[in-house]
């Protein structure tokens, strides 16, 4: 079980928090420019690396933040957790 | 018609203060419970990088907003300020108190992009207090309450069981090793939150305080 | 029985505490302080069951978690537990114990015919022989279950309680024997929180079986006094009869502690706790475990590890047996002989594979007396259920062979070693890797995930002197990497250092014929496994040593191979011709370590504690009715109120006919109530819902569908604009947590530029929804301040006053098609307010009405329930509700609609169905045909999403998603069902006052 640095609230349990999928994925500002397969790929397609993967999480059952998670896929080493709108921290990119 | 005094919390139905204490044949009661009902909750949002929020703040309640992550202003049993998020507090007072307390911060305010709700009825509290409240706790709780990282002041929204709580340290002996918490809890949950203590607490010895 | 076996004197056991208990029903002693194995082997008892597969005799062969045989049912009823390991079992006043894997006993077993037939189930039996055909399998299947007998769960509810703590600490020492001990007392001495964790009764670990000293006293004074400095460090906790089971990321780590080591249970104690532990470093001094040798008929009750054989000596004073062969490839076992010898076994010797083995404990042994028979091995075992004697030949230079004549040894004990493997187990849960030592044929932890080290024996360290050295320096360096650096300057102890010799690793001993053609070399004990099923493994292609564990069940049983895994990796490294074992690799290993009762995962999360249930503020009053509840997430919900005598459809028809005759009520406090503010609002509402909300007035409600990216439905409700800036957002009660969360979502991580605060104010309000032609009539009875006609009042608005003196907001909004009213008061009034309004409705013919009342009505007006006519994969224009899509302006999942799959002309459509035969009330979810014809494949066009009989319209109606259902208004479907099939015939979705005028009025 994951000890998730909450970037408001500190180290807490997996369990407090939801897992919200891969992150920076930006929704489209005109969706109707898109051909279906963009419009597919937006909703359905994602990375699913081996290694470090940047993804959504909430802290749900604390301060109902969301933030984003650098994560080896690999070795669940968390490289580190950063704020919605921040760069992933050094070491993540 | 409906009369004040049929207003009901609740955990009201099982009469607490009447229940003999848990744990025969145990020196002295571990733990100490009671249901503190009716506390005055406002949710407070706004931006506590903007000094006039903070300055509003503290001249509507005359404390000063906790803008330390899971921590707490004010003293226990009056006004306190306690952190739920970045951009999220609860203001609680003592019952009854919610319409002045929102007017005053909607007064101090104004202006401001901040949104201000009476949630007073949407959680009770539940007291915990006693030399083993804290191991109580650690059996459903995964905070580390130890003294050395958690202490009176200090306030987090987690799960205690199987439900989220609203858990706020309010006092701690380190002589006697006892320490003290207000657990607010939605009152939908609070039956459930309630079995839950009375079993964790069994071994320990349980008593009603008043 | 008598205690046979006991020494008069010696061990820790207490003779002044004899206990009663029994095996197989047979009465038996024994003392304070024996394991349920020590007893056993006291009175004894050789045989203690059968194995897994070829139903072979089986005896003892270890002391500790590694034990492969000696698997019994533990007490009957509902406390009994299956397959416990007898060298893990505390014993107690009363207990009683059966063995499995035998019927009808393990003396005269009717499976043991298996092994008979052992030439026809080789390695990969099942897989070969079971699964084909198909068909076959139920024959197979009782076969299998019958045959393989494990032990029996219990049929009734166990009554002990389990319970579980969290805790943190800077250290965790896994293991208290000398390397864990030390290292505790190191960490504990800088202040850090620290735990140390030990399996059994005693902290020791290896110690209490060695006759070991230490600053040259016996061992256990420097246990003593250990323990008794951890117990005065406040930060520092000694769990024992506690074992680490599993090993987590980021140092998380379970652990089972047993409170009751006594059964049956006593007191208000949990029989067992599970700790979640998070740890900033842990130390792993889980010891070693001593692995056999593998030689022909290797498996015979009285063969037994030598470590085993010596800690029963030396800790439970009982002797194995009265005569023994000690077999081994290394020093260490030389001790056990020395002790055989010490405790008066007659004809003790040695048989060493090495050549000339000369180290200081060969030296000692030979000074003793004990015959050493150098370059040999074992080639057969006489005695089927008790060693009765050992062939023994030289080795040829190789060792691939024997040469030479058969000597023959009686015996009635072989002491075997073929060395010791750290326990790298928990190491390896957690991601750890190993390297393999090939000068000592064993495993050693390398690279970890984890903040950890394995210390000691877990190490490779098989010195005490050493083992001693390295616990007190992994305990600081673990402390000082948790931020203790306070430094002690106490000297530390020691333990003389015994010089050993090397071993000689020879895998599989040979035998006068080649492996599998006379006798049986046993890998794994418990599920059968020798070294010739993995050479067959081999030359049928298995490369991969996980392939050949699953193939073989090499380790798969429930001591998860901790004796028998790294000779089988061996042996396969050997057959696929690989030089170095290490390359073939370990298998993971995985939690638990040893096996953890169920009951203590679920902990206290069981009976009325297995699920919060949430109630609402009027949840008693509904109890008292004597309602029937419903489910709904975790809310319990009134779903009828039958009056006495009344079936449930008695019950919702009467409840329907009064909510559309008269007035009924509903607890609708469950709905979730999102409170929405900011100078965004309504545009983000224009985001989140598919139709518009700018132009929403005051005091006015909308209904709205929120839809995911793809289109399709999430969830839906009324809205209700508060002020300019401020909204009020129901959501379906099952969702409500769902719905803020896809609020705050797009909120927090798309538009964070949008100006906007949602709070949940679900648990804040009482829901009390008043439906039918009265409900005006009683609710104006309770309000002065409002005017409830309809004209000042009317449906989608909302007046804010007080009902029955309490502040209320009052919506006019409808799930039934009636005219209603949504009284919401603060929660804590809610119950007082319910129970005022039955005082004063009875003349309005007030009824209490429940969710399937609800749902039939919602139903005869055509409302959908998200969940029931949606299910992911229906988009707002299945359901007809085009009319909620607004055409100027991008929503959530709007884009979606032109995806190739939404814009298919024979998508699922939302239509009623009314049966041929109006009492027939269809089946939820139940298919529907479009042709009534007897010759299968029939395509299904459809399925019934709701269905029900109403009392308002006399008949039966459902609901249904029918391809192209639209287009099929006016035609007969089929709906086949077991011994019939149903016609219906497909109608618009609204069965009752289509027009509304009931709804406004
Ligand atoms: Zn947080």
């Amino acid at each position: 079980m994951l000890l998730i640095p909450c970037p408001y609230c500190g180290e807490r349990e997996e369990t407090e928090f939801h897992h919200g999928g891969e992150a920076h994925i930006e929704r489209p500002q005109d969706p109707d420019a898109l051909s279906d397969a963009e419009w597919a790929n937006y909703i359905f397609m994602r990375t699913n690396p081996k290694g470090l993967f940047h993804e959504r999480w909430v802290h749900a059952a604390g301060c109902r933040r969301w933030f984003n998670m650098a994560r080896n896929t690999a070795t669940n080493a968390i490289i580190g957790t950063y704020k919605i709108g921040e760069k992933p921290p050094k070491g993540a990119r | 018609m409906v009369k004040p005094f049929l207003r009901q919390s609740p955990l009201a139905h099982l009469h607490l203060e009447a229940r003999r204490p848990l744990g025969d044949g145990l020196p002295e009661a571990g733990i100490h419970v009671a249901e503190r009902p009716h506390r005055s909750q406002i949710a407070v949002r706004g931006q506590a990088t903007d000094p006039a929020f903070l300055q509003g703040i503290e001249k509507a309640l005359g404390i000063s907003l906790p803008t330390e992550a899971c921590t707490a202003s004010g003293k226990p049993g009056d006004l306190q300020v306690l952190w739920m998020g970045p951009d999220e507090w609860l203001v609680v007072g003592g019952p009854d108190n919610a319409a002045l307390i929102i007017s005053k911060l909607t007064t101090a305010l104004v202006d401001l992009q901040v949104a201000l709700v009476d949630v007073s009825e949407s959680r009770t509290v539940i007291e915990l207090s006693g030399k083993q409240a804290r191991v109580v706790l650690d059996k459903g709780c995964s905070i580390d309450l130890h003294p050395r990282s958690f202490g009176p002041g200090q306030v987090v929204n987690t799960l205690l069981g199987r439900g989220h709580v609203l858990l706020h340290q309010t006092d701690h002996e380190p002589a006697s090793g006892s320490s003290a918490y207000d657990i607010y809890v939605h009152r939908s949950y609070a039956e459930y939150l309630w079995s839950w203590i009375e079993d964790a607490a069994r071994e320990y010895g349980l008593a009603m305080r008043s | 029985m008598s205690q046979i076996n006991r020494l008069a004197h010696g061990g820790r056991i207490d003779r002044s505490k004899p206990l009663h208990f029994t095996f197989n029903g047979q009465a038996m002693r024994g003392y304070a302080g024996d394991t349920l194995a020590s007893a056993l082997i006291a009175n004894g008892v050789r045989l203690v069951g059968r194995s897994f597969k070829y139903h072979r005799p089986r005896g003892i062969m270890a002391a500790g978690a590694e034990e492969a045989n000696a698997l019994v049912q533990l007490e009957s009823g509902r406390r009994t537990l299956a397959n416990q390991q007898a060298t893990r079992i505390e014993l107690y006043e009363g207990l009683s114990a059966t063995s499995i894997n035998c019927w009808p006993g393990p003396n005269f077993d009717l499976m043991a015919v298996n092994s008979w037939f052992h030439r026809l189930m080789p390695a990969g039996f099942y897989y070969k022989t079971f699964m084909w055909p198909a068909a076959a399998w139920k024959y197979y299947e009782h076969f299998i279950r019958r045959a393989a007998g494990l032990g029996v769960s219990p049929k009734l509810p166990d009554p002990d309680q389990y319970d579980q703590m969290n805790v943190h600490c800077d250290v965790l020492v896994v293991g208290g024997g000398a390397a864990g001990l030390a290292a505790a007392l190191a960490a504990g001495r800088t202040g850090a929180r620290v735990i140390l964790a030990d399996e059994q009764a005693e902290l020791g670990g290896q110690l209490l079986g060695e006759q070991a000293e230490i600053n040259g006293k016996p061992a256990s004074h420097w246990l003593a006094a250990g323990e008794s400095e951890l117990a005065g460090l406040a930060d520092v906790t000694v769990l024992k009869r506690t074992t680490v089971f599993g090993y987590y990321d980021h140092n998380f780590a379970g652990m089972l502690e047993t409170r009751t080591a006594k059964l049956p249970n006593g007191g208000a104690t949990t029989r067992q706790r599970l700790w979640h532990v998070r740890a900033k470093r842990v130390v792993i001094a889980a010891g070693a475990l001593e692995r056999p040798l593998i030689f022909s008929d290797n498996d015979r009750p009285g063969v037994m590890l030598a470590g085993a054989v010596r800690t029963y000596l030396n800790r439970y004073g009982v002797r194995a047996g009265s005569n023994a062969v000690v077999f081994t490839n290394n020093d260490d076992a030389y001790r056990t002989a020395i002790a055989l010898k010490d405790a008066g076994v007659k004809g003790v010797c040695v048989i060493d594979t090495r050549l000339a083995p000369h180290g200081e404990l060969p030296t000692q042994a030979l000074q003793a007396g004990i015959a050493v028979i150098d370059n040999s091995t074992i080639t057969g075992v006489t005695g089927k259920r008790r060693v009765q004697s050992v062939e023994v030949m030289t080795l040829n230079a190789d060792a691939s062979g024997v040469i030479g004549p058969a000597r023959t040894f009686p015996c009635d004990l072989v002491a075997t070693s073929g060395g010791w493997n750290p326990v790298i187990h928990l190491h390896s849960h957690a991601g750890g890797k190993a390297t393999f030592d090939e000068a000592r044929g064993l495993f050693i932890a390398a690279d970890t995930l984890q903040a950890s080290a394995c210390i000691g024996a877990a190490n490779g360290e098989f010195q005490l002197n050493d083992c001693l050295k390295d616990g007190f320096r992994a305990g600081r360096d673990a402390a000082a990497k948790a931020g203790f650096k306070k430094a002690s300057r106490r000297k530390l102890p020691t333990a003389a250092v015994v010089d050993e010799a090397p071993a000689r690793i020879i895998w599989a001993l040979p035998t006068t014929k080649p492996i599998g053609q006379r006798g049986k070399h046993f890998l794994d004990l418990q599920h059968d496994v020798t070294v010739a099923d993995v050479q067959l493994a081999a030359r049928e292609g298995y490369r991969s040593v996980e392939h050949t564990k699953r193939y073989t069940t090499l380790g798969m049983a429930t001591d998860q191979g901790k004796t028998g895994n790294i000779p089988g990796m061996a042996v396969l490294a050997q057959a696929l011709g690989v030089a170095n074992p290490g390359d073939v690799g370990t298998t993971t290993f995985r939690p638990p370590y040893t096996p953890v009762t169920l009951g203590a995962f679920a902990g206290r999360n069981v009976g009325p504690l297995a699920d919060p249930v949430r109630m609402t503020p009027m949840h008693h009053w509904h109890e008292l009715a004597g309602c029937k509840w419903e489910d709904v997430g975790q809310w319990k919900r009134p779903w009828y109120y039958p009056k006495d005598g009344e079936s449930m459809a008695d019950a919702v028809n009467r409840e329907c006919l009064a909510a559309r005759n008269a007035v009924a009520l509903l607890d609708a406090s469950t709905l979730g109530k999102i409170d929405i503010q900011g100078p965004d609002a309504a545009e983000f509402l224009n985001r989140i819902y598919t139709n518009a909300w700018s132009g929403l007035a005051i005091g006015r409600c909308r209904y709205g569908l929120m839809l995911k990216e793809d289109g399709m439905v999430f969830d839906d409700g009324v809205t209700t604009r508060l002020g300019e800036n401020h909204f009020l957002m129901t959501t379906t009660t099952g969702n409500a947590a769902a719905v803020l969360g896809w609020l705050e979502e797009w909120l927090q991580t798309e538009w964070p530029e949008l100006k906007v605060y949602c709070n949940s104010v679900t648990e804040a309000w009482a829901t009390l929804t008043l439906c039918g032609p009265n409900a005006r009539h009683l609710l104006a009875e309770f309000t002065d301040d409002m005017d409830l006609s309809a004209d000042a009042f009317p449906f989608m608005s909302m007046q804010e006053g007080t009902v029955g003196d309490i502040p209320a907001r009052v919506f006019r909004i409808s799930f039934t098609g009636e005219s209603s009213f949504e009284v919401n008061v603060p929660a804590s009034y809610g119950l007082a307010l319910w129970t005022q309004l039955f005082n004063a409705g009875e003349k309005y013919g007030l009824t209490p009405y429940g969710t399937e009342a609800m749902h039939v009505l919602r139903a005869e007006k055509g409302y959908i329930i998200v969940g029931q006519e949606t299910d992911g994969t229906v988009i707002p224009q299945d359901l007809g509700m085009q009319w909620i899509l607004s055409k100027k302006k991008d929503f959530l999942g709007r884009r979606s609609f032109a995806r190739p799959d939404s814009a298919r002309g024979d998508r699922k459509q939302l239509v009623g169905l009314l049966t041929g035969d109006p009492d027939m009330v269809l089946e939820e979810g139940a298919q529907i045909v479009a042709e009534n014809r007897n010759n299968p494949p029939i395509p299904m066009i459809g399925h019934v999403t709701s269905s029900y009989y109403s009392a308002n319209l006399g008949r039966s109606i459902a609901l249904a998603l029918v391809s192209s259902g639209r287009d099929r208004v006016g035609d007969t479907v089929y709906i086949p069902m077991p011994g019939k099939v149903i016609s219906a015939e497909v109608t618009t979705p609204v069965f009752i006052d289509p027009q509304g005028e009931r709804l406004h009025g």
